[in-house]
Parts: C-alpha cells; sequence; structure tokens
C-alpha cells in the first residue's frame, strides 16, 4: 500500500517541481526540453499508475485506491488525503496525454511580443499539477484547495499568453470561477460544521461526508447542494454559467485552450460525480429536473450558437458547451450506464475537442484570422490539414466508429430509461452536431480557394476580394509556402490524437473496465436502483 | 471565577499585587520608549539614527524573549495591576503579533535606503531641504534662516538626516496597543487607546514627500480620531452609570439576571463600539482610513494598517466576549448591519481607486467587516480564528506596504495605478511578491489570507450566521477584482517609458518584507502551529 500511496504524491509532484523548475530557466531550447521531459515523465507515472488500479479490487466494494492519508491543519479536521477511483484514474490518464501533446503543439507558437515559451510551458506545467490534485484529492478541503488554486496558472496563460482581447478574457474567466468557488467555499464550510454536529468531530475526509450523506435532511442537503453545483456549474460550464468560455476560448492561446476546455472544465462534471451526487443524495434527485432542464439547453443554445459563430475558436468553445449538456445529462440521469458514458465521454470529448481546438489553432497560424469568413478551400492546398479537421468534427458529432460515438450513444441508452422526454430533446442536439460539424467543414476548407486570409497566404492580396478564384494549378505551387499543409511536428503532435480516436470508437472496453466499478458505487451511494440491467460489472 | 468574585469585595485602598513576569513585555516596551526619548534629548543627531534602530530592535527582542518565556511556562490566564490587564492566552498571542508585526514595521520606519535619509522629517528640516536642494543658489531670507538653524540636520546640499523621533513614538504606540489589547476594564482601555493613538497622529504628518497631504492626513487622523475617543469616553460612563463599574466582567454580571431598563448598557455599548470600530477602521466609521493612509509615510501606513487592526479588533474581541457574551442575541442584529456596510464599502469603493495605497484602506476595511465576523461569534472558535486572521492580515499588509514603498519616480513613491503597468517586465521579482501578496489579501488558497478567513467564517458560520458568510463570500469575490486589477496591470500591460523604477532594497525593507511573504505562505501551508497558539485557552476576566 505505501508503494502505491507514494505514487499519487509523485505524480502530483512532478509537475509541480517541473513547472518551478523550468520557469526560471532562460535558454528557450533548454526550457521547451525540459518540460517535455517533465510531461512525458508523468505520462510514464500515469500509465504505471493505470496498471497500479486494480479494477477487481473496486468491483469488490475499495472506493478509492493507491490511498495516502496524512494529517494537515488539525483545528480544521483536514487533511492531506489522496486516492483515485476509476473516474480520477482516466482523468489523470487524459490530462497526462494532452499536456505532451500541447507543449508539442506550442513549440513555435507565435506568442505575445516579450513573452518566452519557457513561461509558458512551465504554466502548462502548475495547470497540470494542480489538475492531478483536483482529481487524486479525497478531502473536500484539500479538493477546494485545488480547485482555486488550479485558476492562477490557468489566469496568467489566458492573460498573459492569448489573443487581443486577453485581458478581459482573462479577468472575465477568474472572476466566474471565483465566485462560483467562494460560493463553493460556503458549502464545505457547511458541510463542515454539519459534520461535526451529526459525527461530534467536524472532517473533511470525504468517506466519513458520503457515510453521513443518507443521515441529512433533504433541506439541509439543498443549500448545500446548491454552493457546490453553481461551482461547477460555472466550470463545466452548464447554459445560464457559460458565457465565459467562448471569451476564455477564444483569447487563449490554443495550447492552454486544449486544456482548459479538455480537461479543466471537466472538473465541473467530474464533481457533480465525485461531490454532488454522493455526498448530496436526496438534493441531486430532488434538483434533478432543473439539472436536465439546463442540461438540454445547454445541448440545444450551445450547438443553435455554433452554428451561427463566426469565430472559429469560439465556435469550438459553443459546441462544447453543447457537449457539456450531455455529459450533465447522463450524470443526472441516475443509471450506472449514464454515469459510465459520461465519464467515457468527458475523457473522449478531451480528445475530441482537444484535437478540434489544435487544427483549428494551425489553419488560423497559417491564415492569421479567426473569421470563418476568411476561409475557404483550404483543401485544395493543404489536404492533411482539411483531412485532420474532418476527423476531429466527425468525432466531435459522434460519427459511428469515432470515440464519442460509443459515449454519447451510452448517455442516450442510459438515460432514456428514467427521463425518456430530456432523451429524446437531447438527440435533437445530434442533429445540431452534423450541421455545426459539417457545414464549418463545407465553408473553410471545400470549394474554391477564397477568403482574405486564404488569399492573402497564397499572395493573391486582399484586393482580389472574395470572390476571385486562383487557379488551382498556382495554389498549389503557391501552397507550398504561403499556406503550407501539415508539418512533420504537427503530424507528429496530431497522430496520438488521430490514434486515440479510432482505437476508442472501436475498442472502448479498456477505459469502460476502469469506469464502471466506480460508476456501479457511484448509483449504489446515490440509493436509486438502476433502471435497466445496468452496465456488465 | 474565583478571582473575579474576590475582587468583587470591598478592600481597603493598597498597593494592588503586580505579576512582573506576565507584564514584563510591556513595561519593557514602554521602558524602552522613555529610553529612546532620552536618547532623542542627548544625544548628537548624527548619532541618534543607529542608536535609535539598535535600541527599538533591542527593545522588541527583549520584550518577545520575556513574553516567550512566560508563555513557555504555559501560564493560566489571570489578572494583575488591581484586574486592570488581563494576561490570558489571547492577550499572549496577541502580544506575540504585536511584537513581530512590530519588529517589521520598524525595520520598514528604519530604511534609508529606499528614500534616502529615510522617509521621515519634520516641516523646517523639509524647507530646509529645499533650499538646500536648489543647490545652495539662493533662496528668500526667511528660508535662508531656517536653513541656517538646521544646518545641523546634515551636511548642505545632501539630503538632511532622519527625523528619528519616529522611533519612541513607535514603541509607545506599541506599549500602547499591547496595554489597549491586555485591558481587564474600560478605563484602562481608554488609556491604551489614548496611548497608542496619540502617537501615530504625529508620526503620519512626519512624511519627507508630498507634505501637505502628509499633514492633512494627521490632522484629519487627529481630529476625528478625537471624537472617537469621546465617543468611547462618553459609553464608558453611561456603562459605569449601568453597571457601577468599569470591569468588563462587572459590566456582564449587572447585565446578567436584572430587571433594570437596558438604555444604558446598550447606548453605553453603542457609544463604545463607534469608538472601538473607528479604530478598526470598519465601515460606516472608515472614512479616515483611505486619506490617512494614503498621506502617511508609506512605513507609518504599514505599521498603522498592521499594528493598529491587531490592537482594536484584539480590544473588540475582547469586550464582546468578556462583557457582553451573554447579551449578544440583543446587539448583534446592529453588527449584522454594520459588517455588512463594511464589506460593501470596502469590496465596492476599491473598485473605483485609482491610487495602490488607497485601494489597501478600502480593502482592508473589507477586511474589517471580515473579522467582524469572527468577533461577533461569542465561540472558542470565533476568538481563535480572529486571532488567527489578525496575525495573517497583519503581515500580508506590512509586506505589502513594504513593496508599494519601493516603486518610486522622481517624485517619491509612484502610488497611481497607472504607474505600475508592466511592472512584471521592470522587476519580475516584486511583481511576483506583489501578485502573491495580493491573492493571499483575495483570500486564495495556500496562503494565508484563505486559512484566516476560513477560519473566521467557520466560526461565524457555527454561531447561526450562515446569511453573513454568504454575504461576505460575495464581497470577497468582489474585492478580488480590483486585486487581479493590480495584477492584470503589473503582468499584462506595457511599461510606460517614464515609468517608476524599483528600488533595490536595503536590508531593513528586503527582511520586513520576506519575513512577511515567509510568514503569508506558511500560514497558508502549515498554518497548525498558529491556529494551535490562537485557540490556546479562553479569555480571562
Amino acid at each position: 500500500m505505501s508503494g502505491g500511496s507514494v505514487l499519487l504524491v509523485v505524480l502530483l509532484l512532478v509537475p509541480l517541481v517541473g513547472a518551478a523548475l523550468v520557469g526560471p530557466i532562460k535558454d528557450q531550447a533548454t526550457a521547451k526540453w525540459s518540460a517535455v521531459v517533465v510531461s512525458v515523465v508523468e505520462l510514464v507515472l500515469v500509465v504505471i499508475t493505470w496498471f497500479a488500479y486494480s479494477v477487481p479490487a473496486a468491483q469488490n466494494g475499495a472506493r478509492f485506491q493507491l490511498e495516502l492519508s496524512v494529517e494537515w491543519i488539525p483545528a480544521f479536521g483536514t487533511r492531506f488525503a489522496l486516492g483515485i477511483d476509476g473516474f480520477a484514474l482516466v482523468m489523470l490518464a487524459i490530462t497526462a496525454v494532452l499536456v505532451p501533446i500541447v507543449l508539442a503543439f506550442s513549440w513555435n507558437e507565435k506568442l505575445p511580443e516579450g513573452r518566452t515559451q519557457g513561461g509558458f510551458f512551465s504554466l502548462i506545467l502548475a495547470t497540470q499539477g494542480l489538475l492531478v490534485g483536483v482529481f487524486a484529492a479525497t478531502d473536500v478541503f484539500l479538493f477546494y484547495v485545488f480547485f482555486e488554486a488550479m485558476l492562477i496558472p490557468m489566469y496568467f496563460l489566458i492573460g498573459r499568453f492569448g489573443g487581443p482581447r486577453r485581458q478581459y478574457a482573462a479577468v472575465k474567466f477568474f472572476l466566474y470561477s471565483l465566485l462560483g468557488g467562494l460560493i463553493m467555499l460556503a458549502s464545505v464550510i457547511g458541510l463542515y460544521v454539519v459534520s461535526g454536529n451529526k459525527l461530534g468531530q467536524g472532517t473533511f475526509t470525504w468517506v466519513e461526508l458520503q457515510k453521513m450523506a443518507a443521515s441529512l435532511p433533504e433541506s439541509t442537503q439543498i443549500w448545500l447542494f446548491l454552493g457546490f453545483f453553481v461551482a461547477f456549474a460555472i466550470k463545466a460550464p452548464l447554459v445560464p454559467f457559460h458565457t465565459w468560455l467562448p471569451d476564455a476560448g477564444a483569447e487563449a492561446p490554443v495550447g492552454a485552450g486544449v486544456l482548459l476546455v479538455g480537461v479543466l472544465d471537466k472538473v465541473g462534471t467530474f464533481g457533480f460525480l465525485r461531490y454532488c451526487l454522493p455526498l448530496f443524495p436526496l438534493a441531486s434527485q430532488k434538483l434533478a429536473p432543473l439539472v436536465l432542464t439546463l442540461a438540454v439547453i445547454g445541448i440545444l443554445y450551445g450547438g443553435l450558437l455554433a452554428v451561427g459563430q463566426t469565430d472559429m475558436k469560439r465556435f469550438v468553445s459553443y459546441t462544447s458547451i453543447a457537449h457539456f449538456g450531455f455529459i450533465a445529462l447522463g450524470i443526472f440521469a441516475f443509471s450506472t450506464q449514464s454515469f459510465s458514458g459520461s465519464v467515457l465521454y468527458m475523457v473522449n470529448h478531451g480528445i475530441s475537442t482537444g484535437m478540434l481546438f489544435i487544427v483549428v489553432g494551425l489553419v488560423i497560424a497559417r491564415g492569421g484570422s479567426r473569421l470563418v469568413g476568411d476561409y475557404g478551400g483550404v483543401h485544395k492546398v493543404a489536404p492533411l490539414l482539411a483531412g485532420v479537421f474532418l476527423l476531429a468534427g466527425l468525432s466531435s458529432l459522434a460519427l459511428p466508429g469515432t470515440n464519442s460515438f460509443v459515449s454519447e450513444f451510452l448517455v442516450l441508452l442510459g438515460s432514456f430509461p428514467r427521463q425518456p422526454v430530456y432523451t429524446i430533446l437531447a438527440t435533437v442536439g445530434i442533429i445540431f452536431a452534423a450541421l455545426y460539424v459539417l457545414w464549418m467543414y463545407q465553408r473553410t476548407m471545400q470549394g474554391p480557394l477564397r477568403g482574405n486570409a486564404v488569399l492573402a497566404a497564397l499572395g493573391g492580396g486582399r484586393g482580389d476580394g472574395p470572390g476571385t478564384m486562383i487557379d488551382p494549378a498556382v495554389a498549389a505551387d503557391r501552397g507550398a509556402t504561403g499556406f503550407p499543409d501539415l508539418s512533420k511536428r504537427e503530424i507528429g503532435v496530431l497522430t496520438p490524437l488521430v490514434v486515440l480516436i479510432l482505437v476508442l470508437g472501436f475498442l472502448p472496453g479498456p477505459v469502460l473496465d476502469v469506469i464502471n466499478p466506480t460508476a456501479a458505487a457511484t448509483m449504489s451511494e446515490v440509493g436509486l436502483a438502476d433502471p435497466v440491467g445496468g452496465v456488465s460489472r | 471565577m474565583t478571582p473575579v468574585l474576590l475582587a468583587q469585595a470591598p478592600a481597603p485602598i493598597s498597593a494592588p499585587a503586580i505579576d512582573y513576569a506576565a507584564i514584563a513585555p510591556v513595561l519593557i516596551v514602554l521602558g524602552g520608549a522613555c529610553v529612546a526619548v532620552l536618547v532623542e534629548a542627548f544625544l548628537p543627531r548624527h548619532q541618534r539614527w543607529p542608536v535609535q534602530v539598535a535600541l527599538s530592535l533591542v527593545v522588541l527582542a527583549a520584550a518577545g524573549i520575556t513574553l516567550g518565556v512566560y508563555a513557555g511556562g504555559s501560564p493560566t490566564g489571570l489578572t494583575t495591576l488591581g484586574d486592570a490587564l488581563a494576561v490570558d492566552q489571547p492577550t499572549l498571542f496577541l502580544w506575540g503579533t504585536l511584537l513581530i508585526l512590530g519588529l517589521g514595521s520598524i525595520l520598514l520606519l528604519a530604511d534609508r535606503s529606499v528614500e534616502p535619509g529615510g522617509a521621515f522629517i519634520a516641516s523646517s528640516v523639509a524647507r530646509a531641504a529645499v533650499a538646500g536642494g536648489g543647490t545652495g543658489t539662493s533662496g528668500s531670507a526667511g528660508v535662508g534662516g531656517a536653513a541656517d538653524d538646521d544646518r545641523d540636520y546634515g551636511e548642505p546640499g545632501t539630503a538632511p538626516t532622519m527625523q528619528t523621533e519616529v522611533f519612541p513614538f513607535a514603541l509607545f504606540a506599541l506599549g500602547g496597543m499591547m496595554t489597549f489589547v491586555a485591558a481587564n476594564d474600560l478605563l484602562t482601555m481608554f488609556i491604551g487607546l489614548e496611548v497608542l493613538s496619540l502617537p501615530l497622529y504625529l508620526m503620519c504628518g512626519l512624511a519627507r514627500r508630498r507634505r501637505l497631504l502628509s499633514q492633512e492626513a494627521a490632522v484629519k487622523y487627529f481630529l476625528l480620531g478625537a471624537f472617537a475617543s469621546a465617543f468611547f469616553l462618553y459609553g464608558l460612563a453611561l456603562l459605569y452609570g449601568y453597571a457601577g463599574s468599569v470591569r468588563l466582567t462587572a459590566i456582564a454580571q449587572a447585565a446578567a439576571g436584572t430587571d433594570r431598563s437596558d438604555t444604558l448598557l446598550f447606548g453605553g455599548l453603542a457609544l463604545l463600539v463607534v469608538g472601538l470600530l473607528f479604530k478598526g477602521s470598519v465601515g460606516p466609521f472608515h472614512t479616515w482610513t483611505p486619506d490617512v493612509y494614503q498621506g502617511a509615510p508609506t512605513p507609518v501606513t504599514a505599521f498603522m494598517a498592521a499594528c493598529t487592526k491587531v490592537a482594536a479588533f484584539g480590544a473588540i474581541t475582547r469586550v464582546f466576549f468578556v462583557a457582553f457574551g451573554d447579551t449578544r442575541w440583543e446587539w448583534r442584529g446592529v453588527l449584522w448591519a454594520v459588517a455588512i456596510v463594511s464589506m460593501v464599502i470596502g469590496a465596492v469603493l476599491g473598485l473605483t481607486q485609482t491610487d495602490v495605497k488607497r485601494m489597501i484602506a478600502y480593502s482592508s476595511i473589507a477586511h474589517a467587516g471580515f473579522l467582524l465576523l469572527g468577533a461577533m461569534s461569542i465561540t472558542e472558535q470565533g476568538v481563535s480564528g480572529t486571532l488567527f486572521y489578525l496575525l495573517a492580515y497583519g503581515f500580508t499588509t506590512l509586506a505589502v506596504f513594504g513593496v508599494i514603498s519601493l516603486v518610486r519616480d522622481a517624485d517619491g513613491e509612484a502610488t497611481h495605478l497607472s504607474q505600475w503597468a508592466g511592472l512584471a517586465k521592470r522587476s519580475p521579482l516584486l511583481a511576483g511578491v506583489m501578485s502573491f501578496l495580493l491573492l493571499a489579501l483575495a483570500g486564495i488558497p495556500l496562503t494565508s489570507g484563505f486559512t484566516a478567513k476560513f477560519a473566521v467564517f467557520s466560526a461565524a458560520l457555527q454561531d447561526g450566521m450562515a446569511p453573513l458568510v454568504v454575504i461576505a463570500l460575495v464581497a470577497s469575490a468582489v474585492a478580488a477584482f480590483f486585486y487581479l486589477r493590480v495584477i492584470v496591470l503589473m503582468y499584462f500591460n506595457e511599461p510606460a517609458p517614464d515609468g517608476p523604477t524599483v528600488t533595490v532594497p536595503g536590508a531593513f525593507t528586503t527582511a520586513a518584507i520576506t519575513l512577511g511573504v515567509i510568514v503569508t505562505l506558511l500560514l497558508g501551508i502549515v498554518p497548525s502551529l498558529a491556529l494551535g497558539m490562537a485557540s490556546g485557552g479562553p479569555f480571562v476576566g
């Protein structure tokens, strides 16, 4: 056990120490390489963790594994307690997979004047370290600490390295999250006080609190639930709390955006599953219709707005809002199948939207504009780029054979028996998804070469106007220099994502095996019977 | 309770028993202050600065060691000097806090490298400096005369030496604060209040630069402070009329189980509390705070912000807990309103400030509101939370003002926010330190600000003040915006071409800032030791 407990601490410390070491390095090449080495070491450690995590043990009722718990602040009853379940493990895995990809992608990213890659990489690593803390904490206080601390590196990532309106976006992101966090703090303190009244000694230990949960009166549960819910709904983001995401997503540098949408936002949905449902089961059931309504609104509203976006990065943000609606639907439909589907969705969304973000970033880096209208016919000069754009898009719309199909299908299948109306409404969102992805692809990638950004890059000049066409043969010549196809490094960056999309599309079993026992455990903590047979294990 | 009952018995007038070991820290500080006055009177000017600095540091260290030795014997709480002073665990904690914060403040006061010659100067010397500073070409007759008088402040044409009266002032103020937090009756508390206030009024007017602003601050502080003292005294008189005693426990006893009219009690309490809240810069009694914080020389502002807050809230907590604990259901509603007003004023008006020092002043008003939450919860957690908050806030604020004193342009400190733009590019270390401190003030986890807020808010929630806690958290979120604004300016904006420079601090200022930053970090990560000390024991009385 002790070998296991050290593992999570190492997992937590490697990126944080790495960040502290990489930050001050003056020589940029050294800094970048050290950061990549740190992130690869972390990936290896996560792989070790994956194998150290025992699925049979989880099936036999071990709620957390690789646990470690030492006293931290006795006066508050807080412990430095780490441990992972299946949900946390897959989130750690997706984080560890995305970070090296993000670093490699950002290798030559054009940063605002006076900013260095070393600082950027260091902040990415710091974010990763704090994310590990968020997912691995089994003490509510410790979780809160990481949850809030995580804001700071992301705030600097957006504010220092982002696009033209980065200050506005960074402050908006920070204030939204901080406000949510502080409301959650009220609930955290409330939970502590309630546990003190119930158990005689206040505690933050998740397991203790979960045992106490069933005996809490419903009204208390609802108040405490709402505090956590608001924080997670802002983070996730669910619809009325979502307005920071398009700004933050659009202004963040692409690398940070991938982490933001791919992992950081999942802390919200992870929080629903880990904290809202098990700790406040009665409140979760009582308020489920409210959350489901928000989720379905999110699916439809996010999809509709994604169709209408003119800015490609905002487009990706809005597709995410729609996807988060699906995840929330699965969580609050209360069945093991929908839980598993939601967690798998979180992983798959990290992969497919992360990839979409990266591809959009590649397009923007070539054309120098974020506007959809500035592009057209990219396929003619950069076929590989258009190809990965299509693949990322198809994965995003959950085409069968891609990873997202499995999770979206599981969510809908699991949700239907208990919530048929919401599920049917959510299904309409799939149509929007097809619409926004395919239309975006058609406008930017297909047809004749057009759009100011493409024409300017190819040397046609803006004077030609948007309607001007370039002879394909000439374009192919110029394309190699003006609007080049994927470079070797970019292919390297995208390959793991492409592989993951296809492999998880056909073989989701290994991931589901890890997720399912925890989904079953969460189900029993909610205290409802599974509406259908449930997952096979 | 036995000593209380014994003290009630009428006794012939005789010299009270004095527990010298218990009150030694106060005696050392006040004695040191007297010696410092003698030093000021008898030593030639050029020797005063080193002697005063050494004396002050030795006095504080000696008082700290005495306190440590006494507290190390884990004493039980006692009252001494005829029950005038209560030396209990909260007192010892507050004394320790005050002494360490005082040490940090003295370090800032003593610095002569940031502002050549030190930040303090008397008015006539300032004129001399202006005349001499004009490279001795000419000057009107009157000014020339003054220059002749003050020739021995320094070589002509160089900056005159520092006004060293600040050191005895600071020691006296510190001695007053220590008396104030330990006072077991209202008269002693009033004397403590005056002893701590009068030197502060004077210190505010000593700034070398921006003399008008500094003198305005001193006059304003003095006038409003005098009013507040009068309120306090009036309240004291009414309470004496009610209880027939100025002892805190006697007031509590008189209020318990009596059918006398409560008018005098609550009238007296109201007036008393106005006086105390004024010192703690709690809204709506805060109006002096921004002007005084801005006008006073920055080291003095640091001293005021850190130590006065500790003293004021130490006393407020004691008064509430010992004298008015049992009647809390009657008066707490009003203080709810006061706390809300303070938090809202601090958080909202802080948003509109363009001067760093004024901004921190409004931040201190918001923090005073948070502190009031702890002081109002008449529970052990409330007391320990408040004490811990004071410790945490004091160090962070001290370091913040230390940093502010380093950002300068040709006219002295560059406190306008626009001048801080792009500071991270010129001085990444300073910007990093300042950001860390601001995040601590905002209450982000892993800083002392978070632990302290948590301690206070959980105490308040346990005592049934859930709505107030929610308001406080929202106010924290609003306040976070203006702390963030400074970080945004420092990191995300381009520096102005003629922006301020960051002075390389001397050893003293460096030590003070380092102390503040380390304590802020440690209290955020491993607060157990300090929390344990803060909850060492109850008030006695």
